[in-house]
């Protein structure tokens, strides 16, 4: 299952990172999704995929009864998702500022805090 | 990890059943009181008077406990304190050692002298978009990445402050603010990611999140694990948190957009704490990987303080100029990480705490020399001697302290770390770090040239006239607040040295830090 999965996480990063070289901040935002996204995958894989078998300790006993499915992955991940759509959120709501207050969401035109051309210090008095 | 199966479950295998002895909250704490105070203020948050009273107290106690916690550690060692009673590795542990502790402390004391500056600074909307909870905020996200034992909790710390720093980041939603808190937010999410893609190979190989359960267990795994690309990993996301040469471009972008006070708190904290991060996984946790490395990251080093300080011999916008002097001062501190002896890691902790200060203030001093001089630029600034002697003498101060050169701090910090390039025969290390502090004197000394010393140019409406005096004075007794500091470490260095050399010793020999997780060894 592992190469599978670890297949599927390089095909999410490369998505991912082509994206991310876009102009375009609409385009860099999904692509920061989709990284988002391959890294879950990538904590999932990296804590060995065993399937259905969940992490129950059967009544009676006090320890589980031959191998389970590591439960703290998916601990890492919630946090992870939780962190990363919170971030993509407030991102989408600056990228749309942005785009009102400058008017273009290509990165080439966002020169407001670093003007083109700006003087250099003065030489001499 | 084996319970018995009997009528009365012995659970002193997996949980700990002594509770904490009461001093040890000691080590939460300067987690807590900001925590605690950010969210009151959250709650009052339509009661705008009292936000910045509430701030003061909920930091002067954070630099309280950050001093008791220093303190502590100093005379008994790390500390550590594990969450939800689980024996760790399960369980969270919270670790202070001398260097988390003497960073937060700094950290605290900046926080402290920023929030007086922000009675004057952060106005009636300032407070209604919650300044006050977002500082507060972030500084409990800064002390809990110095603190935390756990790599991943580390990684959630980091996500704390720099959510919170988005929002003080944006508070006023300016158009430059607006277009640096774009470039600054994705580059900076781009950074943690990696940082979390470096975690969960670690957690992939090693089983485990603990830091001193994963320095003790790095050796057995040396042969077998991809601990090379876990250590590379580390080093670009933390040299991107950073702002090292080449990925430091979010730096110049951003850090001049916001409010005077809010660019000081990120001039000051927040790259250090990627260098902090830097010294925790890459000489703590692998340190055969950083000898490995050990070349680039002085390459790393070499380009960042040169490069910073000509970004900053470029700028005619003194707080863009400053923004370059930050990414500059990283470079000398990964010089000493680079070198990876006592000494340099000496260097590296106290520049650290030499830089916290005095970029700190010189933010602070772009703040006042706008104040009197009505601008941020070389063009029309000038004549601020005849305006104000006082902060013509803080001023060059900070020119001496931020170039190295006595008897400010700067100075000790890079003996030490000139020092330890000439003992490891790094000789051309040693020259960049000399070189960079040329070139500050001359960065910093044209800045003091133009804006202090010469003639007022011939622009009209130069002066600012409606700024009362009452705010002036407050800002000149915050600068004197960074300055006292900077010349008593410059003047009286002993008992720095001491600290940051316990605290690179500790980073060395981590039997310590392991012994104060995993008392009994086991886990």
């Amino acid at each position: 299952m592992e190469p599978v999965f670890a297949a599927l996480v390089g095909l999410f990063f490369a998505v991912g990172i082509y994206l991310m070289l876009s102009k375009h901040v609409v385009r860099i935002l999904l692509g920061v999704v989709i990284f988002g996204n391959a890294v879950n995958l990538l904590i999932f894989t990296a804590g060995r995929i065993l399937r259905e078998v969940a992490a129950i300790i059967p009544e009676g006993a006090d320890t589980p009864v031959g191998p389970i499915s590591n439960p703290l992955p998916q601990a890492l991940i919630l946090t992870a998702i939780v962190i990363s759509f919170s971030f993509f959120a407030f991102l989408l709501v600056l990228a749309y500022r942005a785009y009102q207050e400058i008017g273009t969401d290509d990165t080439d035109g966002m020169r407001v805090a670093e003007p083109a051309g700006e003087p250099l210090p003065p030489i001499g008095y | 990890m084996a319970g018995e199966v009997s009528g009365m479950t012995d659970i002193s295998g997996a949980m700990i059943t002594a509770p904490v002895a009461a001093a040890d909250w000691l080590v939460i704490a300067p987690v807590v009181v900001p925590l605690v105070f950010g969210a009151l203020l959250l709650m009052f948050r339509h009661e705008m008077r009292w936000h910045g009273i509430v701030a003061m107290i909920g930091l002067a106690i954070l630099v309280g406990v950050d001093a008791a916690l220093l303190k502590r550690v100093l005379a008994e060692g790390p500390l550590a304190m594990t969450m939800g009673r689980w024996l760790p590795p399960f369980g969270i542990s919270f670790t202070a050692d001398a260097l988390g502790a003497v960073f937060a402390l700094t950290a605290g004391v900046v926080a402290l002298i920023c929030a007086v500056f922000s009675f004057r600074d952060i106005g009636v909307s300032g407070r209604r978009y919650g300044f006050y909870p977002f500082l507060m905020l972030m500084m409990a996200g800064v002390s809990g990445a110095f603190l935390t034992g756990d790599i991943f909790n580390l990684y959630v710390w980091f996500e704390v402050f720099v959510i919170a720093s988005f929002g003080l980041l944006i508070l006023g939603s300016e158009k430059a603010q607006i277009d640096g808190a774009t470039k600054y937010a994705i580059l900076n999410l781009v950074g943690t990611t990696l940082f979390l893609i470096a975690t969960a190979y670690l957690y992939g190989t090693f089983g485990t999140l603990n830091m001193a359960d994963i320095a003790r267990k790095a050796d057995g795994l040396r042969g077998t694990g991809p601990l090379m690309t876990l250590a590379t990993l580390y080093l670009l996301a933390f040299g991107m948190k950073a702002a090292a040469f080449p990925v430091n471009f979010w730096l110049p972008a951003s850090y001049h957009t916001p409010r005077i006070v809010i660019a000081a708190l990120f001039g000051a904290l927040l790259t250090k704490i990627g260098v902090y991060a830097l010294l925790r996984t890459l000489v703590m946790l692998f340190p055969v990987e950083r000898g490995i490395l050990a070349e680039t990251i002085g390459w790393v080093a070499a380009a960042t303080m040169i490069l910073g300080v000509l970004g900053a011999l470029a700028q005619a916008d003194t707080r863009r100029a400053f923004g370059f002097l930050v990414i500059s001062s990283v470079g000398v501190m990964l010089a000493g990480l680079a070198l990876g002896s006592e000494t340099g890691l000496s260097g590296t902790i106290f520049y650290a705490v030499h830089s916290m200060l005095t970029m700190g203030a010189l933010y602070m001093l772009a703040g006042m020399m706008r104040e009197f001089g009505g601008s941020f630029s070389l063009h029309e600034l000038g004549g601020l001697y005849r305006l104000s002697p006082l902060l013509t003498a803080i001023a060059f101060l900070l020119v001496l302290a931020a170039a190295g050169l006595p008897p400010a701090s700067g100075l000790w910090p890079k003996i030490l770390l000139v020092k330890a390039a000439l003992e490891a025969s790094a000789w051309w290390l040693a020259g960049a770090i000399l070189l960079t502090g040329f070139l500050t004197t001359i960065a910093m000394g044209r800045i003091f040239l133009l804006a202090f010393w010469r003639d007022a140019p011939a622009v009209d409406g130069r002066h600012v006239t409606a700024a009362a005096t009452g705010s002036r004075s407050l800002g000149q007794g915050v600068l004197i607040a960074f300055a006292v500091p900077i010349l008593l470490i410059g003047i009286v260095p002993e008992p720095v040295i001491r600290i940051a050399a316990q605290a690179a010793h500790g980073l060395l020999e981590s039997a310590p830090y392991i012994q104060a997780v995993f008392p009994a060894g086991g886990g």
